[in-house]
């Protein structure tokens, strides 16, 4: 019998709008109500100060592997997963090769069991290779473990496939997760507006996300297949999806750390830190998404975690390859973010990093209820610290974040019982 | 000798963070420089034994000429450096490529590259002087000082002056340059272009005491200007259907005898060339007693002595 002591912290558990001071235990790793009489915990873990929360999950992450191993391993992303304060993490499909088959969602959750950290739970692709035309096997993919299906890095452009992928996804009562982006209107490399203007950079205009939600909504109106809009980015997305959830049009959203902090305003020094996809938007489009958290119209806080080597991200801003890693730092970003500035409370912020993302991949984590998976992470929510490169798990430091001073820190991270992660 | 007190920047990447004051400094001492260039020995020692590299990215004449004969006038060795297509293609990054050119013991990269930013990138990466020739469509530095310089010495002054850009503005790194120029200045700036080459988030770019109006409507603008800079057709433009032929373009946005014969009579007409006769501008106007682009190409000269000079001294 293995046994977990987690003494004097607050129980933060959205899954049941529950927040007391009490004492967790995880036994044989499931969360008890209370240690059986006579057990002498193997380990305590002095929570004083500290919340305790079900497992942060993240539904959307890329761990580039295979093909991209120099980038990140799914053993250096789960690294990175727990050190966040992950148990529990989507990896998108856009490897080489992509995740197509079920043989390379296999190969996913066996290296995330070998791996043993965070559970690494694969998103397998929409289409064949990602390249939009042919629906790949998600049925079988979704037989074997693939928790949601995407063709992320790019969205579905063809409204014919797109269909098809809904009505099919829609027979296993599965789900899509949509990186929205016309590509025939995007097709640049910051966001289209007055900095592009002035950096004389071609943008990605807001309305190229806008019209694949757009399109979707009206695609899926009268199939019902769950859908997802990944890293939402700008304020008539938000509008779209507030305006689908009133149809009854079934839908939810994600967003990322950068996309409620950042503005188009960092590119100015050609950055390409700064370089992302979705691009990073106007101040405008800020508000709306924090207006989107706040209003659950936005229901889940995802991190985007794409690494890249520093050789890649050094280049002229146009060459560059989108993305940055978040993993690390995603919940002092998002304290910052919400928590701080008070739009929203700290169970809500644990129910959009936690609970939520159960609900979406319909896992039976999130939750500390007795008997659940003994996911927990314990997040000392004063502490002050610093985003530090050296520190950093991943394999990539593609961060804009860098030097940040943040307030609220994972210390513990536990998964099925064991700690797998904590600060030192 | 003119003072340097005025000016600091090794670099220089763009206008737009330039003040009025500098960009003064600038033209004034490309007037200094401009006498050189009428001596029977046309060549000053002011930078005698600096080392100056033409590090071109993108196809360019005009430009590498005028930076090549500026620093052999001012007595710097120059070196040519070509090389097309992306850094991504041909396998080694331009931030490498500059390392490989600056080991070598140069003082200053002279460079026109396609990407944006890409002057800039390179100022952060070396130690050396870094010109802007041109990134992409940001900007293109030294034709918009050169524009300034041959406009002042045609009127006088900038201040006042009302000025008509027309053409492709979103892809023009001179209209950036130009725009930023010329506000700071105290111009005021008429971008004309369709709006699928003319965003108007341009209208928001300036930050005076200038202003910038964006107009559609050449005809509605073509009485009440005192210059007009002509920006080159891209043939590529039209390939990417941002507007349908060439030879409706000339219709509505070309420098037509009929619509010169609309402007003011002393209009000054301006072109960054290469022209493309017949198309954005009419032949005869081109070479007419209202053109201005010989003496862009002349003062050019002057300028980007002023500009190797001044930003090759700054510490």
């Amino acid at each position: 019998m293995n046994s977990l002591l987690i003494q004097n912290g607050t129980i933060l558990d959205p899954s049941r709008g529950l927040e007391m001071r009490a004492d967790l235990a995880v036994v044989d790793g499931r969360i008890v109500a209370t240690m059986p009489a006579g057990v002498k915990p193997d380990r305590v873990i002095d929570a004083g100060g500290c919340l305790v929360v079900p497992g942060l999950i993240d539904t959307h992450v890329h761990f580039r592997e295979p093909g991209d191993e120099e980038e990140e391993t799914i053993a250096s992303g789960a690294a990175a997963a727990v050190a966040g304060g992950f148990t529990t993490v989507c990896c998108m499909p856009n490897t080489k090769p992509a995740l197509d088959t079920e043989a390379a969602i296999e190969f996913v959750i066996r290296e995330s069991e070998r791996v043993g950290l965070a559970n690494v739970l694969p998103v397998g692709a929409i289409t064949k290779a990602r390249e939009g035309r042919e629906l790949a096997e998600i049925g079988s993919m979704q037989a074997r473990g693939a928790v949601a299906f995407s063709d992320d890095g790019t969205g579905v452009n063809d409204p014919s496939v797109m269909r098809k992928a809904l009505q099919y996804v829609k027979m296993f009562d599965g789900l899509i997760m949509q990186h929205c982006e016309d590509h025939l209107l995007a097709g640049g490399s910051m966001n289209g507006g007055l900095v592009s203007t002035r950096l004389g950079l071609v943008g990605i205009p807001a309305e190229a996300e806008q019209l694949m939600i757009a399109r979707d909504v009206l695609l899926n109106r009268l199939i019902g297949c769950r859908y997802h809009v990944q890293h939402i980015s700008t304020a008539h997305s938000v509008e779209l999806v507030r305006r689908a959830k009133r149809d009854g049009i079934p839908i939810t959203a994600e967003v990322a750390p950068h996309h409620v902090l950042l503005t188009d305003e960092a590119c100015s020094s050609y950055d390409t830190n700064y370089k992302m996809n979705p691009p990073l938007r106007t101040q405008a489009d800020v508000e709306a998404c924090i207006e989107g958290v706040v209003d659950g119209t936005i229901e889940l806080l995802a991190t985007d975690h794409a690494p890249h080597l520093a050789e890649e991200k050094e280049l002229e801003f146009q060459y560059a390859p989108f993305g940055i890693i978040g993993l690390e730092c995603a919940l002092g970003l998002y304290v910052k973010a919400l928590v701080t500035p008070g739009h929203i409370s700290w169970m809500k912020l644990i129910d959009m990093m936690s609970t939520a993302g159960a609900r979406l991949i319909r896992s039976d984590r999130g939750t500390l209820a007795p008997g659940a998976v003994g996911d927990v992470t314990i997040i000392d929510p004063n502490l002050k610290w610093k985003v530090d490169l050296s520190e950093f798990k991943s394999k990539s430091t593609n961060c804009p974040f860098v030097g940040w001073e943040l307030i609220g820190r994972a210390t513990h991270t536990i998964v099925g019982g064991a700690v797998k992660w904590e600060l030192r | 000798m003119p003072q340097t007190t005025s000016w600091t920047s090794k670099h220089l990447l763009d206008l737009e963070s330039l003040t009025a004051e500098q960009i003064a400094f600038v033209l004034d001492t490309a007037d200094t420089f401009a006498e050189v260039s009428t001596r029977s020995v046309k060549k000053v020692p002011a930078l005698r034994g600096k080392v100056v590299v033409n590090a071109f990215f993108e196809d360019s004449t005009r430009t590498r000429t005028s930076f090549a004969l500026a620093a052999s006038r001012l007595s710097a060795d120059v070196i040519d450096f070509s090389e097309k297509g992306s850094s991504v293609s041909k396998g080694e990054t331009l931030i490498d490529t500059a390392r490989n050119i600056e080991a070598m013991g140069i003082d200053a990269i002279i460079i026109r590259h396609q990407a944006a930013g890409s002057a800039a990138l390179l100022a952060r990466t070396v130690k050396c002087s870094v010109i802007n020739a041109g990134d992409g469509a940001h900007e293109h530095p030294t034709q918009g000082l050169l524009d300034l310089y041959t406009i002042r010495k045609r009127f006088g002054r900038v201040e006042g002056l009302k000025v008509a850009i027309v053409g492709d503005i979103a892809n023009s790194r001179v209209a950036r340059s130009d725009l930023w120029g010329l506000t700071r200045l105290g111009a005021e700036v008429i971008l004309v272009g369709p709006p699928t080459l003319l965003p108007r988030a341009f209208e928001r770019l300036a930050t005076g005491p200038g202003r910038v109006r964006v107009v559609h409507d050449f005809d509605a603008v073509c009485g009440e200007v005192d210059v007009i800079n002509m920006l080159r057709v891209q043939n590529e433009r039209m390939k990417s259907a941002q507007f349908p032929t060439v030879r409706e373009f000339t219709r509505w946005f070309g420098l037509t005898w009929d619509r010169f014969q609309r402007c003011k009579p002393d209009v000054f007409v301006m072109h960054p060339g290469p022209m493309n006769r017949g198309v954005e501008i009419h032949n005869e106007i081109a070479d007419g007693p209202n053109s201005g682009i010989l003496k862009q190409v002349e003062y050019g000269l002057a300028v980007r002595m002023a500009v190797l000079y001044l930003t090759m001294q700054a510490e």
